[in-house]
């Protein structure tokens, strides 16, 4: 039988080959028409995201038109929380806006950002393992608690709790501008300031921030921390040697993410700052800032068309904030590109 | 600047497992000595113990004895920090830190020393390094390049450098050489050929060759089978090891009949 499949075989080779047989053999696969099809929804989808971005800023230059072409007497007269003097105008108000929101979310970044990082790095570096994986789990479990729970929450338990430590704050370091009190030689007595905001902002951002720096930081090769070890580093010395450079830019997009949560959030600072247009750095007092986004949710249900027009242009330079800073953390990350970690 | 290493009765665990078991040897100063043995048979565990990196890893911990010119390393007053600050290390894969300079990672351990280092003094402290680790020639004109642009074998002499530059006692190689190519191991073999003169160095190795070219004395170790713990077999001068072992299990080894 052996011989005879033997047999078989070179009398087939002895005759010229069918060469169509072979190129079937060779231009299909059975997975072929699958990684088409993936390749084709992973593309889609990509071009999706740039078709959304495109769409949103095209609705923002569309609707915001009218209200950034008409003059400032024009708009006045149609939109009653605007007006002619020049602290009034829709240029004005925005520049308190975006002041505000640049404000408020620099108190919370920079609450948030060590804070984030100390809690990533005891997840990752410091806590026994368990330990870790729980407080893993309830760290992202914070991210999960909608923005209008955190407004309630920071209105009603967290600014009854801060207003004494405002006043404490006013009393030793009222020296700085910052925390200097009103002309009538107090604090609020509310606490609804931006110091208030910027800080439930800071409790909302940090799950965020610590989410993706944890996971920056447990992808430290081990090589790198042991070579730190090995060369007699304490874990701190590891962790600057070793951890924090090989993390930079994902620390630094961990941050922007925060920071794009913070600038855009709405509800929160809506329910908790007593809203106020001026350039102030006051942010023990009240009435002195607002947020481009708390501002828009405040005006938008009373708002006729020429209103909405010149709410939507408050919304366009939201927009172009986040780009910028996205724009910005883009830079910081690639400027060392040849000595970055991950490489 | 170089010291003599005496180990008793040590047991290696990783929690409760024991991965090695009771090794009494000695190391003498300004000597390379060898461990060699088929894989997982707890010679890098081994090393790690001498430099106390093993316990890095949670869980692990040991028993007995290190004694660095009769100092016990596991004492208990003696920081683990400072063991590795006299005790060197280079590892199976180069590890240079990739976000630092070619000088940078040379003085990355200068620095957790002493804080301040005068720019004439850092300079030559580089040079001498890099001189001593037989890469000066190669990397002076671009010591301001991340050291992740030179190749695997020239990041290893870095990291030799770098492991030098603090002027330690005692030098580790975990298979310094088994991610290297032929004439890159070459350099490094030299390298600890020059290196023996000022420093006492322990290697890990998996190439029976290059244990007899670098070694003065050998330590084979041995496992018994998977989850057994690894063994000191027999230890003795390189040339008789390799020629005349006094253990069956050595010189079946040697002769390539297992591992």
């Amino acid at each position: 039988m052996f011989t005879n499949q033997r047999r078989a075989r070179v009398t087939t080779t002895q005759e010229p080959p069918a060469p169509q047989a072979d190129a079937q053999e060779y231009s299909t696969h059975p997975g072929a028409a699958a990684n088409r099809l993936f390749g084709g929804l992973s593309a889609g989808a990509a071009t999706l995201i740039l078709v959304t971005l495109a769409a949103v800023a095209t609705f923002l230059l569309i609707e915001a038109w009218p209200a950034m072409t008409a003059s400032s007497a024009e708009l006045s007269d149609k939109v009653h929380w605007l007006g002619t003097e020049s602290n009034e105008t829709l240029l004005a108000t925005i520049g308190f806006l975006v002041y505000g929101t640049v404000l408020i979310s620099a108190i919370a970044l920079l609450i948030a950002t060590p804070l984030s990082i100390g809690i990533a790095l005891f997840i990752s570096h410091y806590a026994p393992r368990r330990l870790a994986q729980g407080l893993g789990y309830l760290i992202d479990l914070l991210a999960a608690i909608p923005s209008v729970v955190y407004g309630l929450w920071g209105a009603i338990v967290v600014i009854p709790v801060l207003q004494p430590f405002y006043e404490f704050l006013e009393r030793y370091l009222g020296w700085i501008p910052l925390f200097a009190a009103a002309d009538d030689g107090s604090v609020s007595g509310t606490g609804r300031v931006a110091l208030s905001a910027g800080i439930v902002l800071a409790i909302m951002i940090i799950p965020i921030i610590t989410a993706v720096t944890r996971e920056v930081f447990l992808q430290t090769p081990t090589l790198h921390e042991e070579a730190a070890l090995a060369m007699g580093a304490t874990r701190w010395e590891m962790i600057k040697m070793a951890v924090f450079p090989f993390g930079r830019s994902g620390m630094i997009g961990a941050t922007m993410l925060g920071l794009g949560r913070a600038l855009g959030e709405t509800m929160a600072v809506y329910m908790i700052l007593s809203p106020g247009l001026t350039f102030s750095p006051y942010i023990l007092q009240a009435a002195q800032h607002n947020t481009i986004a708390s501002y828009i949710a405040l005006q938008f249900p009373e708002a006729n068309q020429d209103g909405v027009s010149a709410l939507i242009t408050m919304g366009l330079a939201l927009f172009v904030i986040t780009l910028l800073v996205n724009m910005l953390a883009r830079w910081i990350v690639s400027r060392r590109a040849d000595f970055d970690g991950a490489n | 600047m170089s010291k003599r290493i005496d180990i008793n009765n040590l047991n290696v665990y990783y929690s409760s497992f024991l991965a090695v078991e009771d090794v009494s040897l000695s190391i003498e100063p300004k000597s390379v000595t060898a461990f060699i043995g088929p894989s997982g048979c707890g010679k890098s565990t081994f090393l790690r113990t001498l430099n106390r990196m093993h316990e890095v890893i949670p869980g692990a911990r040991v028993e007995g004895e290190v004694l660095m010119d009769g100092v016990d390393l596991y004492g208990e007053d003696v920081d683990p920090v400072t063991v590795r600050r006299h005790v060197g290390m280079v590892f199976q894969r180069p590890n240079p830190f990739p976000t630092m300079s070619i000088a940078e990672n040379v003085l990355a351990g200068m620095k957790l020393n002493n804080k301040r280092l005068s720019k004439s003094d850092a300079d030559d402290i580089v040079e001498s390094a890099l001189k001593g680790a037989n890469l000066w020639e190669e990397v002076k004109d671009r010591l301001d390049k991340p050291g992740s642009s030179l190749s695997g074998g020239q990041q290893q002499r870095l990291c030799i450098a770098r492991a030098i530059a603090i002027k330690p006692d005692v030098m580790l190689m975990d298979e310094p050489c088994s991610a290297l190519d032929p004439i890159s191991t070459l350099a490094i073999e030299d390298l600890i050929a020059d290196l023996k003169d000022q420093y006492t160095i322990v290697i890990v190795t998996h190439n029976m060759q290059q244990a007899a070219r670098v070694s003065d004395k050998t330590a084979f170790f041995n496992i018994a089978g998977t989850g057994k713990p690894g063994k000191l077999i027999e230890m003795n001068d390189t040339p008789t090891m390799f020629s005349t072992p006094s253990e069956k299990a050595t010189e079946d080894y040697i002769s390539g009949r297992f591992g």
